[in-house]
């Protein structure tokens, strides 16, 4: 099934209904579909064989992910926040593409030996041309896009037609959205939950508002001036969320539902935002790139049943990523191979549908039963409660034990001056590695690191307990909230080195 | 075998398909009483809406049979989806909570 049947059915079912809203500009169904079509054409007769867009989003976002589906060429969203270099290099990756810019990035992409037109006038074009239609194999791919590249050279994910509406239609069902129902989304169009948005919520009926930059208090002024009902954030996006309700509160009577993810969120920002928003559901979605976006859901009955428990067993699910949605099976495998059971640790093996495992250049990774590995270590529970200890390659290896920093990250963080954290293993004679814990403290909180060594040593075994406790006053991140882990080891294993 | 992906459409009505689980069963997908045939085939029933078979598929729904075939409705019509003489059964969806 193609991308492009999702918007078709769209404008089948509700062809007027209000569809986009990104500050003065509003859409309706059949306008996007009119602007994809007339885009489509524009797309033709440059004779690119690949779209790539470099901008901040909002009706760029539908407007060219349907447009290139009917020219029936692949789509690509780069971060926009690269510098030229970083740029030129992706985009020396998508041979013939036609470059779409928006005005304050057309300079950085004008060198790089493509064709580039701004943003601004692929829609009036798209606007003045006769509607292009033409029909993509359904395995074909229809977005490309990198990864953040946090760990090694970024990726291309490759995505098929079918790998994207498999998602679409095996979790949302079609104008199931009351017909008041607005989303807000403030996720970045290169990123996978960008494109998951455009594609699920017009499929699902529900109305897009757009906030192509992320503000915490233009958010709250959204929800309420648009009557938001869901939403979805990043971690740093949620911390800042808090904050400001904190600062100013605010009702935010009409938002049903918060959904968070891209990264893992602390227990006590999860716990802080169910008590400042007790009638808000939060959903906890948790996906990778590779997966088309969402493969589990913490619901937010979830939430409340944990957040309320007194047997420790529900009550420690506020820390799953919930279970998988249809269409996904998991696995849970351990080095050698063999698939593990119920409670045993190991790392996360997904199958479905929706799941690519297929990269430019690379080819795929699935195994030869269809099985992605995520390299995420992974355990699900009784119930079938996925629990996500964070990536296989930051494992530490210290003493010849291996220990997933987020073991030791979900105790630091419930101490009440922490405010931040990662734990990271730096090299040394004796252990092989020692466990170093890089903490951002809350703010007039006094934090000394021999308490929180007594206060880990009290959970963790001594082997677990951080050797050192690095203070610092913030943590390197992706824009979207990925720690940029191998940078802290790298300036930390700097710093120890001078010291001595 | 039919395909995945593959899109049919119905001759008595306005009904249309995509194929997402395609099993032997399909071969003989009806709609309204008649074949369904590929969108770019011409319509050529040999009857009528079958009165019978007219109790229409809905937007946007998927049905099943109990082979595991399944089929997604991207246009509505008034006919019914059936294989053979047997109508297909509306999949019943666990709602999700909205996540992107």
């Amino acid at each position: 099934m193609s991308i492009a049947l999702l918007l078709e059915m769209a404008v089948s079912g509700d062809p007027d209904r209000l569809a986009v809203i990104d500050g003065e500009s509003r859409l309706t169904t059949a306008e996007l579909s009119a602007l994809a079509s007339g885009g489509a054409a524009v797309v033709a007769d440059s004779g690119g064989q690949h779209v790539a867009y470099v901008g901040t989003g909002g009706v760029m976002l539908p407007a060219l992910i349907f447009a290139s589906a009917r020219a029936a060429v692949p789509f690509t969203p780069l971060n926009y926040r690269l510098s030229t270099e970083g740029l030129h290099q992706l985009l020396d990756r998508l041979p013939s593409a036609l470059v779409v810019a928006d005005d304050d990035y057309v300079n950085m992409v004008a060198g790089a030996g493509k064709q580039v037109v701004r943003s601004g006038e692929f829609l009036a074009a798209a606007r003045a041309a006769d509607p292009v239609e033409r029909f993509a194999d359904p395995d074909d791919v229809g977005i490309v896009l990198f990864t953040s590249g946090t760990t090694s050279r970024p990726k291309a994910v490759e995505l098929t037609h079918n790998n994207l509406t498999s998602y679409v239609t095996g979790t949302v069902e079609f104008a199931s959205a009351d017909p008041a129902d607005a989303v807000l989304v403030c996720v970045p169009p290169y990123h996978i939950a960008g494109v998951g948005a455009a594609l699920s919520n017009i499929y699902a009926g529900r109305k897009i508002v757009y906030l192509p930059r992320f503000d915490a208090r233009e958010w709250v002024r959204l929800v309420g001036d648009e009557k938001v009902t869901t939403a979805t954030v990043v971690p740093t996006m949620l911390d800042r969320i808090v904050a400001e309700l904190e600062a100013t509160p605010a009702e935010l009577p009409s938002l049903r539902n918060l959904a968070y993810g891209g990264s893992k969120v602390g227990l006590p920002l999860v716990r802080k935002t169910m008590e400042l928003l007790p009638n808000v559901g939060l959903v906890n979605a948790y996906g990778l790139t590779e997966t088309s976006s969402t493969i589990a859901v913490l619901t937010p009955d979830d939430h409340r049943a944990a957040y309320a428990a007194e047997d420790e067993l529900v009550a420690r699910r506020l820390g799953s990523v919930g279970q998988p949605v249809p269409g996904i099976e998991v696995q849970i495998r351990s080095e050698d191979g063999s698939v593990l059971g119920p409670g045993e640790t190991g790392e996360l093996h997904v199958r479905g549908p929706q799941v690519s495992g297929r990269y430019t250049e690379l080819g795929s990774v699935l195994d030869a039963e269809g099985w992605f590995p995520t390299r995420d270590v992974a355990m699900v529970d009784d119930d079938g409660y996925l629990f996500i200890g964070g990536r296989s390659d930051d494992t530490i290896i210290r003493g010849g034990e291996n220990i997933a920093p987020a073991e030791i990250e979900d105790v630091l963080i419930e101490h009440p001056a922490v405010r931040e954290v990662v734990v990271v293993g730096l090299d040394d004679p004796q252990w092989g590695q020692i466990i170093v814990a890089v903490v951002v403290p809350e703010q007039r909180s006094e934090l000394h690191a021999d308490d929180l060594q007594a206060f880990a040593h009290k959970v963790l075994r001594g082997s677990r307990t951080p050797d050192r406790i690095e203070i610092v006053d913030s943590l390197l991140t992706t824009d979207t909230g990925k720690v940029l882990r191998r940078e802290i080891i790298r300036e930390l294993s700097e710093k120890l080195r001078s010291a001595t | 075998m039919i395909k995945n992906g593959t899109r049919l459409q119905s001759q008595v009505c306005d009904t249309q398909v995509i194929v997402v689980r395609a099993t032997d069963s399909l071969d003989d997908l009806r709609c309204g009483g008649e074949p369904m045939v590929t969108l770019d085939a011409d319509k050529t029933p040999r009857a009528d809406l079958d009165p019978a078979l007219a109790g229409g598929s809905a937007m946007g729904k998927r049905y099943v049979d109990e082979g595991g075939a399944e089929v997604l409705v991207t246009k509505a019509g008034v006919g019914t989806l059936s294989i053979g003489g047997t109508p297909l059964s509306l999949k019943e969806a666990k709602p999700l909570p909205a996540s992107d």
